[in-house]
Formats: C-alpha cells, structure tokens, sequence
C-alpha cells in the first residue's frame, strides 16, 4: 500500500453568482470542482492539466483551504496523524497552514515591494511563531542558500530582481517553514525558457532533499510531463483521466486526453501537427452538459453520453478515467518517441 | 517581399540608452513564414514595432538601417524613410501590412463592437459603402470560423472568448488583405487546444491568400509547426538563422543548442533538463563582444567577450555569428 499524503474524496467547489434583483429569483452557482477524488502519494508530483476554466486553480487552493470548499472531504496524513481538513476550524487551521504552501505563478506581483527579501522569506516563520530572534536568519539565510539565491540580496527588496530570481524568493518563501504538500500553481509560466529549467531543477532538487509533495498546475503539457509522476487531466470541473505521467500520455485512454496531446505543437519540424479537432470552445461551468460533459466536444460521441454521466473507474493498475468507451476506443499519444532527430 | 537590413533601434530611458536592435538583418518571401524566437529583451517585438513603424517617441533608428518593402504594385519602397503619420504610411500600415498582437482583449477598444471596428479598418482601406463594409466584415469572420458571424458583428469584445478574440483579431488583419502579415506571440495567452486551431487557420489562410506571415513567439515548438525559416534573437541580435530544419534539428550556435537544450521534451521524459547559466543581462549593461559570452559554456576568453563575431554561412540558408564556427570554418 502507497503512502498516502492527501486523500481527496467527491470534492466539491460551488461558487454563488449574486442575482441583480434585490429579492431576485433562485441563486445560480459556478461549479468550479464538482465531485473529484484522488489521491496524492507522499513525496511525488501529481500534475494537474485542463484547460482555463476547467477548475485546476480552484482545486489547487482549495486543499489548501484558501478556498472553501462547498462538499467533501480532504484528509491530509500527518506522519500517521490522519487529519480532516475540511474540518479544521480557526485556530487548529492557521495551526495547520505551515505543512502547505503555495508558489505563485506571478513572482511580479506576490512579493510585497515594500518588504526585504529577508521579510519576505521570513514571514511564514514569524507568522506561525516557528522561530526567534537568531534563528530565523539562520534559517532565512539557510533556506536562501537552498534555493540558490545570494545571501547579499536579502537586504535588498524585490524590485531590483528579475523574474527567475523573484520566482526563487517565492520558493525560499514556501519552503522555510518545511511544509510537507506544496501547491505549485503555474509557477514557471512566466519564467524565459532557460530560466524555467532551471527552476524547474530547482524545484525537483529540493522534492528529492526534503520529500516534499507537490500537486504542479500548469497549461504547459510538456512542463508537467516533466515534472509529475501521475498526471490528472480536469474538464469542467471534474476529472476526465488520471494515469502515471508515460500511459497518461502515450497510451490516453480519453478522447479529451488524446485531442489535449495532438494539440502539443512538438519540437520538430517534420512531425506535422495534426490536431484531432475539438469542435467549439470549453462550455460555461454555470450549466455544465448533461450526461458526460465532454460529449459536446467529442468526436466519438455516441447517444449515450448525451444522458448518461460515465462512471470514474480505474480502467487499469493505476489508470483512471470517465468515458463509456474507454474500453473500446483506440486513441493515439503523443508519438514522436523515435521519430525525432536528437539534438547533438 | 521585405528585406531587413543592419536594423539598429535604441531608445532613450531616464537610466541611459537601450540599444534594443543592434544591426538585426533578414528578409521574408512572399508567402513563406519566418520565425522569430528568442526570449524576453531579445527585441523580437521591437523588430515588428520598427517595421510597421510603431515605435514610441523615445526611440532612434540608426543610420544605415533599412528596410524593404516591396508593395502589392511591385514598386520597391524604403519604410524608414517615410513619415511616421504620413499618409503613405497609414496605407502601407493595414493594407500592406498587418499586425496581430498577444493579447487580443487589450488590442480591441472595448466599447465597440467587434462588427464597427472590422468595418473601420476596412472603410480606411478600401473604397466601398458602409453596407458592402458590413458584407465583407461578416464574410470574413465567417473565414476565420467564427459561428453566427451577423450575431458576433454586434457583440462587444469582452462578450467573446479568448480564442474568438484572437480570430476577430486576425480577421480584422486580413480584412486590408495585406500581403504581409506580423504575429507577435498570437497564440501565447491560449489554451493548446485553441492554439492548435489558430495555427491550423493561420496556416490555410496563408495557403489562400499567399501571405508572407512573420511569427514571433518564445515557444520553439509552435516555431517548428509553422516556420519555414527561422531567426533567433539575444539581446538585440540574431545568432542563427536557418531553415527550421537546419536550426532545429542541426543548430549550431550554442545559445540555440542551449535552449533546445533547456525545454522540456516528450521524447525525453523524466530526465533532468540542462539550463542555460545566469540570467539575461539587463538591457542597461548590454555585455560587449558577443551578447552571449556571459552565459555561453565555450566563450573563448580574450575573444568572445572583446569583439564582435562576424557572419560565418553554413550553407546557403543557414548563417551564425560565432567565434567557434568562424575558426573552425
């Protein structure tokens, strides 16, 4: 049996749209995650991929409870302390808030420009009554030196950096108070090319030192192929397929999944791209389809879908997916493995 | 179709002077795609500001710049050297050139509608009625796949989704129907499945009209979908140009071997990504000799960071400045 960090079970996000009138008619609600469950093992990397709108940041913040959430439950394993979330209330939440932390996707505009980068790196310690005096710089100036930053630039504030360095002070920050289950949410979209690498280095070195466990959210697909063990693929709210990062990918088993990776325009110039067409744009969460939600955008619809929701059923050891056909469709990946010419 | 020679801009700051193009040269085909890549403060978007003649009042284009258009007449004009509110301008600026940018939200007004402001560009450009202004506005968005087009002409731009914008947007391009179209990072913002449907109609669009089309973007795999030749920038300079064949699959600069280096691949999953060292100098202390030197693994000391390295030719296609190739080859 896996060691199990987080469990999530039929998690639900629904947000309240205000009617204009004042007494006015029934309340209508986004549903930004609608009944997800999972699982994250402790010390891997589940990636999370969808497109806008299909609820990936929600669900990022709310297991971190920076958003409520509306039904389910997320049980967080402490070293064997096993912990309801969702039931934490007041001062055992703020309590609880230092094994989780989020990176940013903007370095621009999450660092406060009137604090020190050593305020900065230090707010989650003082703020959680973790250290003192001395021993918060030393580990302000350990934690820095973790994230390979440059122990002069902590007197400094955050203006006079560029984005990758920003990106490092976000990470120093998240990671000071030894947090166990980071959310990594877009956090290297921003950064050039050459930077992301290494930031993305940055970021699998310290999973690797401190076992930490990171749910990584990005629209980039290759990004997170790299980066995640298993990788779940979200559509309006709700999880289409969830399967390790090689079958995910190579072997999709969802037609979403599969239109999701002929889209990645690859790094060849001889593979040309062709896109299994998906027909319009992604449907309002407000009234989402009925039957699988998907069926509006798919080109294996059949009647069925139309009415009946598909069950999420583990399709193989570790394979997880939501279509009645999953059995009997043969989808294509990503399938330039051999065809590519290697670069030096 | 344009030809770009030894283009340098530079722009007054309150800090100093920013050389953002330092003698930038290439030159577009008729109905042939070049590829601009390079990351941020390469000057890919000063490039296209330069050509449509679109730079803020700070900068300063350098003497010997210059900058070929032939027009749809097949006369051979000189843009850097036309006024840029002059009239002969505004007609080359939409109805011989076209530009669409990154974020189609902030390039529409916002209290038009999308109908209005296709008409508006067409009006300027073409001699037709404000009816036949309408036909063709919806005749065009109907091109560049939007559903319901009368519907959308009168819709306001927030009404339309991020990739419905960007296809208003390149409508709006084409309804000059210029023989040269620049993007400047258009599919950045989108979703991959988006992305794929605006190059895919990018691509038929240019199959229809034989437009040449510059794309600037930071991605290299959207580069290798859709150039035909393509220009890496650094700094203000392009390092490598090529077939995007020969750059992608045979790059010879070590700037572009770092960053093919440095992106994460599907085909090599899992293994530990090489990033390039250091950051990207400011564009204040631009470092001398060779932009790259700072970062590059084989700067010759005493030589790459002194000069200039000159142009050294590959092939007939394919060209770099680089000390490494200049004496070896």
């Amino acid at each position: 049996m896996a060691d199990i960090l987080l469990e999530i079970k039929n998690l639900k996000v629904h947000f309240p749209i205000r009617s204009k009138r004042l007494f006015g008619g029934t309340t209508r609600y986004v549903k930004a995650v609608d009944g997800v469950s999972f699982h994250i093992e402790r010390g891997e990397t589940l990636g999370l991929v969808g497109e806008s709108g299909s609820g990936k940041t929600t669900i990022g913040r709310s297991l971190l409870r920076a958003i409520e959430p509306t039904e389910g439950q997320v049980t967080f394993n402490l070293d064997g302390q096993v912990v309801d979330l969702t039931q934490l209330q007041g001062k055992d939440l703020r309590a609880f808030r230092r094994y989780m932390y989020l990176i940013f996707q903007d370095p621009y505009s999450s660092l406060n420009p009137r604090m020190t980068v050593r305020d900065i790196i230090a707010e989650p310690l003082v703020a959680n009554k973790l250290a003192t005096g001395k021993e918060v710089d030393e580990q302000v100036r350990e934690t820095a030196a973790l994230c390979k930053l440059n122990l002069e630039y902590l007197r400094r504030f955050p203006h006079a950096f560029s984005g990758g360095q920003r990106q490092r002070i976000g990470i120093a920050r998240a990671l000071i108070a030894r947090p166990q289950f980071v959310v990594c949410d877009e956090s290297v979209s921003a950064l050039d090319v050459s930077i992301q690498a290494e930031i993305l280095n940055l970021l699998m070195d310290l999973q690797a030192e401190f076992g930490l466990t990171y749910l990584f959210i990005a629209h980039d697909l290759s990004v997170v192929a790299h980066i995640s063990r298993r990788v779940a693929v979200m559509y309006l709210g709700q999880f289409l397929e969830l399967a390790p990062t090689k079958q995910l990918f190579y072997a999709p088993r969802h037609p979403y999944t599969e239109a999701l990776m002929s889209a990645i325009p690859e790094v060849n110039p001889e593979l040309e791209m062709t896109p299994v067409s998906l027909k319009g744009e992604i449907p309002s969460p407000v009234n989402p389809p009925a039957g699988c939600r998907f069926h509006t955008r798919c080109v294996y619809v059949q009647d069925m879908c139309k009415t009946e929701i598909p069950q999420w059923r583990e399709i193989e050891d570790g394979h997880f997916v939501a279509c009645h056909f999953a059995d009997t469709l043969t989808l294509k990946g990503v399938t330039s493995l051999d065809t590519i010419g290697s670069v030096n | 179709m344009l030809e770009v020679k030894d283009l340098e801009v530079a722009f007054k700051t309150d800090e100093g002077i920013i050389h953002a193009l330092d003698g930038v040269s290439f030159s577009v085909k008729r109905g042939q795609t070049l590829g601009i890549v390079g990351e941020s403060g390469s000057g890919k978007t000063v490039s296209a500001k330069a050509i449509m003649q679109l730079l803020p009042r700070t900068a300063a284009i350098g003497k010997d710049s210059s900058i070929q258009l032939r027009r749809k007449n097949g006369d051979i004009i000189e843009i850097t050297q036309l006024k840029t509110t002059g009239r002969e301008m505004q007609r080359v600026r939409g109805g011989e050139i076209a530009m669409i940018f990154q974020e189609p939200m902030s390039s529409f007004s916002p209290v038009h509608t999308i109908g209005n402001q296709i008409m508006e560009a067409i009006l300027a450009h073409r001699q037709v009625s404000k009816q036949e202004a309408r036909e063709i506005a919806i005749d065009i968005l109907d091109k560049v796949g939007i559903a319901n087009p009368s519907v959308r002409m009168d819709q306001i731009p927030f009404e339309l989704s991020g990739g419905m914008r960007q296809r208003a947007m390149i409508a709006v391009a084409l309804s000059m129907n210029p023989s040269l179209l620049i993007a400047d990072e258009p599919t950045t913002s989108l979703d991959v499945t988006i992305q794929a449907q605006i190059l895919e109609l990018m691509n038929q669009l240019q199959e229809e009209f034989k437009m040449a089309i510059i794309f600037i973007t930071h991605n290299l795999g959207v580069i290798a979908q859709v150039a035909d030749e393509v220009a890496v920038m650094y700094l203000g300079q392009i390092m490598e140009r090529g077939t995007a064949k020969e750059v992608i699959h045979r790059p010879q600069h070590p700037y572009t071997q770092s960053l093919l280096r440095a992106i994460p691949r599907l085909d090599r999953l899992g293994g530990r990504l090489v990033a390039i060292s250091g950051d990207i100098p400011s564009p204040l202390e631009l470092p001398g000799g060779c932009p790259f030197h700072t970062r590059c693994e084989q700067a010759i000391a005493g030589v790459c960071d002194t000069q200039r390295p000159a142009i050294t030719r590959i092939s007939s296609t394919h060209t770099l400045h680089c000390f490494l190739h200049e004496q070896s080859g």
